[in-house]
């Protein structure tokens, strides 16, 4: 039976934990670099790890740019992590290849004065951090039995910054506010990892699954 | 708030856990994932494996070791010890850890962790330093700067601390952190099994001078050493071995402890 959740090969770091922790909540799933595997798949992971021009790369080398797109229109769920999440907005500053523009508003660097009390902060943001969720995380959305104030374990250098506030479903604290999930429909986007946070992490790649059926 | 880290380290030889916990009733402590495992229930943050195998032979019993350890524990996985190349990494990544540390290779050939950085990510970097103090501070010769004297009374060891370098620790970790490293674990040789708690000079020296995180590593006996570490000695994280598998503290107690002195931590 071929794989229900398709997880994009971005030649990042992270896709085989990604992988595991799907596997772990019983999900049959299946990295793939071919885009046709995508336009059939009943869900879809974009995992990301490094730098995000060479997760671009990858993604437009092997023909994913204009099926994610179509994917994430199509209304049916689509999962993507860290540097997945960053893509998916018009650019980063942190390299040159644009963004997919799925999502308005741009990807920028923590600035090197970053403090929280006075005292300097290190970059990368790096360890267990712990989210502030909106009131649209918690309707119908693979976060909606997570508890308030759950930590995540985040290793970034870089942050999204949305145009458009409602698509925030989550928020942490490192020198500032700091955007730490966005969602659209059945689309959702985490900068922390949920494959490496522990059970709390596997309780929202168990809820994509769900939402896969 | 972003928390502190507290990363048990375990030893792993041809497979196999060394120095196993001692206070718990596990079926087998020597299995790494069982290991592992419970270190996760315990609360421990992220977890550091250090292949200790002398042959090459066994690096392929340390991968197959991280791809059983990350498909049934789903929290960061470091792996240090003999990473020699980015293929090195690249093995130890695709089976599923999170971080890779580099120590002995990077000294002799430090555009390695340039070369991994960019393959890889500066996350995926770790830069270990073994350091001790030393009565007369070496010269520096780095990647062809003029010899010039060292900022601090410690000299960085390579080969598991058999072998001294004429490197200072805090100098070794700017460059490091400019060639693309992403953190730095920091092991202070004297303090090594002292149970005197941290060396709190060094690891502040360090980290004053690096804008990425530093694990502290080296000395923990009593519960206030960690927070020493993480309060004067500036540290991001602690690394505790011998004190958890020997089941002198639990990684619950430490954090229980930090969480009353002030210290934002997970899960006390």
């Amino acid at each position: 039976m071929a794989a229900r959740i398709a997880i994009i090969n971005t030649r990042a770091a992270n896709l085989h934990s990604v992988q595991k922790a799907l596997e772990k909540v019983g999900a049959s799933a299946e990295i793939t670099s071919d885009p046709a595997v995508i336009s059939n798949a009943a869900g879809v992971v974009l995992p990301g790890v490094g730098a995000s021009d060479a997760v671009m790369r990858a993604i437009n080398t092997q023909g994913f740019a204009e099926p994610i797109k179509q994917y994430a229109k199509s209304g049916r769920p689509l999962l993507c992590i860290c540097v997945g999440m960053q893509v998916l907005f018009e650019g980063s500053d942190e390299g040159e290849v644009p963004g997919l523009g799925i999502m308005k508003g741009r990807v920028k660097r923590f600035p090197s004065d970053l403090s929280e009390n006075g005292k300097r902060l290190k970059i990368p943001h790096m360890g267990w951090n712990s989210v502030n969720f909106t009131e649209q995380a918690y309707t119908d959305s693979v976060f909606a039995d997570i508890p308030q104030d759950s930590y995540f374990y985040f290793v970034h250098s870089y942050r999204c910054l949305p145009d458009d506030p409602s698509v925030v479903a989550g928020t942490t604290q490192y020198g500032g506010e700091v955007c730490a999930a966005v969602m659209q429909g059945e689309l959702a986007a985490t900068q922390f990892h949920p494959e490496k946070s522990g059970d709390i992490g596997l309780e929202i790649y168990k809820n994509f699954t769900r939402r896969v059926g | 708030m972003l928390t502190r880290r507290v990363i048990p380290c375990l030893d792993v030889d041809a497979g196999r856990v060394v120095k196993g916990v001692s206070f718990v009733d596990l079926r087998d402590a020597g299995d790494p994932a069982e290991m592992a495992a419970f270190y996760d229930s315990e609360g421990a943050d992220e977890l550091v494996f250090l292949d200790i195998t002398a042959s090459s032979d066994d690096r392929e019993t340390m991968v197959d070791v991280v791809r059983r350890v990350s498909s049934q524990v789903f929290i960061p996985l470091t792996v240090g010890g003999g990473i020699r190349t980015v293929d090195d990494m690249r093995k130890m990544l695709e089976a599923g850890a999170d971080k890779v540390g580099v120590n002995s290779a990077a000294i002799r050939d430090p555009e390695l962790i340039n070369r991994c950085s960019k393959e890889f990510g500066a996350q995926c970097v770790v830069l270990a330093i073994d350091a001790k103090r030393v009565a007369n501070p070496a010269y520096l010769r780095l990647q062809g700067e003029e010899p010039q004297l060292a900022e601090a009374p410690w000299q960085v060891f390579t080969h598991g601390g058999r072998r001294p370098t004429a490197v200072d620790p805090v100098k070794w970790a700017k460059l490091a952190e400019n060639l693309g490293a992403g953190e730095i674990l920091l092991t202070s040789m004297d303090a090594d099994g002292q149970k005197t708690g941290y060396d709190l000079q060094l690891t502040a020296a360090v980290s004053e001078n690096v804008g990425i995180p530093v694990i502290a590593s080296g000395g923990a006996g009593e519960l206030e050493h960690f927070y020493d570490a993480l309060g004067v000695g500036e540290a991001d994280a602690v690394l505790v071995a011998s004190l958890f598998h020997f089941g002198e503290l639990r990684v619950s107690e430490v954090k229980s402890y930090l969480a009353e002195r002030g210290l934002p931590v997970r899960g006390a």
